[in-house]
């Protein structure tokens, strides 16, 4: 037998407090209270006052984040229902293209615009993707990654909706602020409608066609049909952070399909964690500041998203969030080895 | 004007199925959808520029050393991103995308575009074919697609190792059974697949200008005929890429030059929502795509 004497491992046990499923829990102090309040309540508290200490170019970045953030959770619920998407510019653009073409054209002020944008982007988008609803995986990902580039070049091509000079001297929100506020409300109201839907019996529904679509299907369950709604909810998402964009500019060219939009949600979510909406959240807000502050590398930012996403699927496949959440949740002390 | 869109039909559809052969196969044997298949492609092409231009090599070693070199990325390739999250085909998607977008950003960055980065032609002049006149490299194209096809076709069916691919193809687990390794097949399907781009690059680009962005047409091309004709058959690849092909010069010649971009598109949204399976795919229909 060899020696074994002062070798140590680590040693985790869970924290005794939760009661029976990881989402009931047996509170029985202020501590307890406190430990499970700060995670959530933390962040929250310090993105309502964001708004209000940035000022400048750094509340610009917050609203980028912010927009970032509701196309990766947008990714997120979509990816929970099993579709996997490489193209959330396609929503992006048709709710930037729809509130800013009503806005040039119509003279719609915002405030009917976006909320406009967003249904019509959400209903254009479960429309455009409904015929291709049946495929899975890759498929489903090649062709969502062909229907931005497909509706850029249509754009481009036909001159539409301001061909490739794009609509400027649209109408602006009133005060960066409180877009900045919008954004924040609008991320954080959709990061906790998100976590609440997922736990309820429709998401229940959702997560079990991407389980086992054939079980779901035998239980009498139009999946398609199921497939279409998350593809609303989270077309709706992305149309509006488009339309927020778009007013935010004040400008709209073909650039609203672009790659980046496409890719940095993906990125972000990988970063973060799939799954839990929280590792969607946290990955944008780490990766959009990063990525303002690598601005200066030009054309490399992009490059440096796909290594920072290549990179962390490799090494940490199970995202940020769910280690943090499991270090959070456990104890580790240092115990001998016998 | 009817010899004009054959010959160049002819061309262009030969080019698609240079474009595909390597994804195709890729894919075909290890069910690994290359989505860096564009950036090596582009990549094989700058690497042959350089080593024209810097190192001084002459163009037929350079051109080979090139497709050696990609070869042996696709190879490294498997060993260091994919052999962790190998058979999750999303990790697999967003490792080879993000690596080929990043490949393309960094040549980008590199500043590699413009006119003076352009391939030499491996033989000067043209001919006249049937009142066409079309350049030699152009024939070179059409000569290198048929060659790589029946060297293809014997490699898989008269040596070992094309005999371990198509054994890994068709049953994984049985192949494994007999002792052939699916790590080594499939790290050397994608290096095989990463030198047939190089390959296609180095008779193709000549014809034109070399850019980054051409690395993302090239994707969507070789998607495209992979998707329409279906993936796992290689007679309906070439049919797609004549199908495409075809149209492509068709829309060019009759709507307008722009439109052609539109046509695989287009292709394959109607391809996936109509018949999954492409045109001769036959098995995975069920499984994987619907």
């Amino acid at each position: 037998m060899p020696d074994r004497k002062g070798i140590y491992r680590k040693k985790r046990l869970d924290r005794g407090i939760k009661a029976r499923a990881d989402t009931i829990y047996l509170i029985a102090s202020w501590r307890e209270i406190f430990y499970l309040l700060l995670p959530r309540a933390f962040p929250v508290g310090f993105l309502l006052i964001l708004p209000a200490v940035l000022h400048g170019y750094w509340q610009k970045v917050l609203v980028f984040a912010c927009v970032y953030g509701l196309l990766a959770l947008s990714w997120d619920l979509l990816a929970s229902c099993g579709l996997f998407s490489l193209g959330q510019a396609l929503f992006f653009g048709a709710g930037a293209y729809l509130a800013g073409g009503l806005n040039y054209y119509l003279h719609l002020p915002p405030l009917v615009t976006v909320p406009a944008a967003t249904v019509g982007g959400g209903l254009l988008c479960a429309g455009l993707l409904a015929p291709v609803i049946r495929l899975r995986g890759v498929y489903f990902a090649m062709v969502t990654l062909m229907f931005p580039l497909l509706l850029m070049r249509g754009i481009e091509t036909t001159g539409v909706l301001g061909g490739t000079h794009g609509l400027s001297a649209l109408s602006p929100f009133p005060g960066e602020t409180l877009t900045a506020y919008l954004a924040v409300l609008a991320f954080l109201a959709c990061l906790f409608l998100f976590r609440r839907l997922i736990n309820s019996d429709y998401g229940l529904v959702l997560m079990a066609i991407r389980d086992d679509d054939r079980a779901v299907m035998s239980g009498g369950i139009n999946i398609y049909w199921r497939k279409t709604q998350a593809l609303f909810l989270a077309g709706s998402v992305g149309a509006f952070a488009g339309a927020l964009m778009t007013h935010h500019f004040q400008f709209l060219g073909m650039s609203a399909f672009a790659l980046d939009y496409s890719i940095l949600p993906v990125a972000a979510v990988a970063l973060g964690g799939q799954g839990s909406f929280a590792g969607a959240a946290l990955g944008s807000m780490i990766l959009v500041p990063l990525s303002e502050s690598l601005r200066a590398l030009g054309g490399l930012r992009i490059a440096l998203y796909c290594i920072i996403l290549m990179v962390s699927i490799v090494a940490l496949p199970e995202g940020l969030f769910h280690y943090l959440e499991r270090k959070y949740h456990q104890f580790e002390t240092r115990a001998e080895v016998e | 004007m009817i010899p004009t869109l054959l010959v160049y039909g002819l061309v262009n559809s030969v080019i698609l199925a240079l474009y595909a052969l390597g994804f195709s196969l890729t894919y075909g044997i290890s069910g690994l959808a290359n989505f860096a298949h564009g950036a090596l492609y582009i990549l094989s092409g700058f690497a042959a520029w350089n080593l024209i231009h810097h190192m001084g090599i002459p163009l037929l070693p350079a051109a080979l050393l090139s497709v050696a070199l990609t070869g042996m990325l696709g190879f490294v390739f498997y060993w260091v991103l994919l052999l962790r999250i190998r058979g999750i085909a999303l990790a697999e998607l967003v490792v080879t995308f993000s690596a080929g977008v990043a490949i393309l950003e960094i040549l980008t960055w590199q500043g590699f575009y413009g006119i003076r980065y352009s391939l030499p032609v491996f033989l000067r002049g043209g001919i006249e074919v049937g009142g066409v006149a079309v350049d030699y490299q152009r024939l070179l194209v059409l000569g290198t697609g048929v060659v790589l096809v029946i060297l293809l076709w014997l490699f898989v069916h008269h040596t070992r190792i094309g005999l371990a691919f198509r054994a890994m193809a068709q049953n994984e687990r049985t192949a494994l059974s007999v002792g052939i390794e699916s790590d080594w097949v499939g790290s050397l399907s994608l290096a095989m697949g990463a030198a047939l781009a190089a390959v296609a690059a180095l008779v193709v680009l000549p014809l034109g200008v070399m850019e980054s962005t051409i690395g993302y047409e090239v994707l969507i091309y070789a998607l495209a005929v992979a998707i329409v004709g279906g993936l796992e058959s290689t007679v309906g690849m070439i049919l797609g890429s004549f199908l495409i092909g075809f149209g492509q010069v068709a829309a060019a010649r009759f709507i307008g030059a722009k439109w052609m971009v539109i046509v695989p598109l287009a292709a394959i949204v109607v391809v996936l929502a109509v018949r999954p399976s492409g045109i001769l795919g036959r098995f995975k229909e069920l499984e994987e795509r619907v």
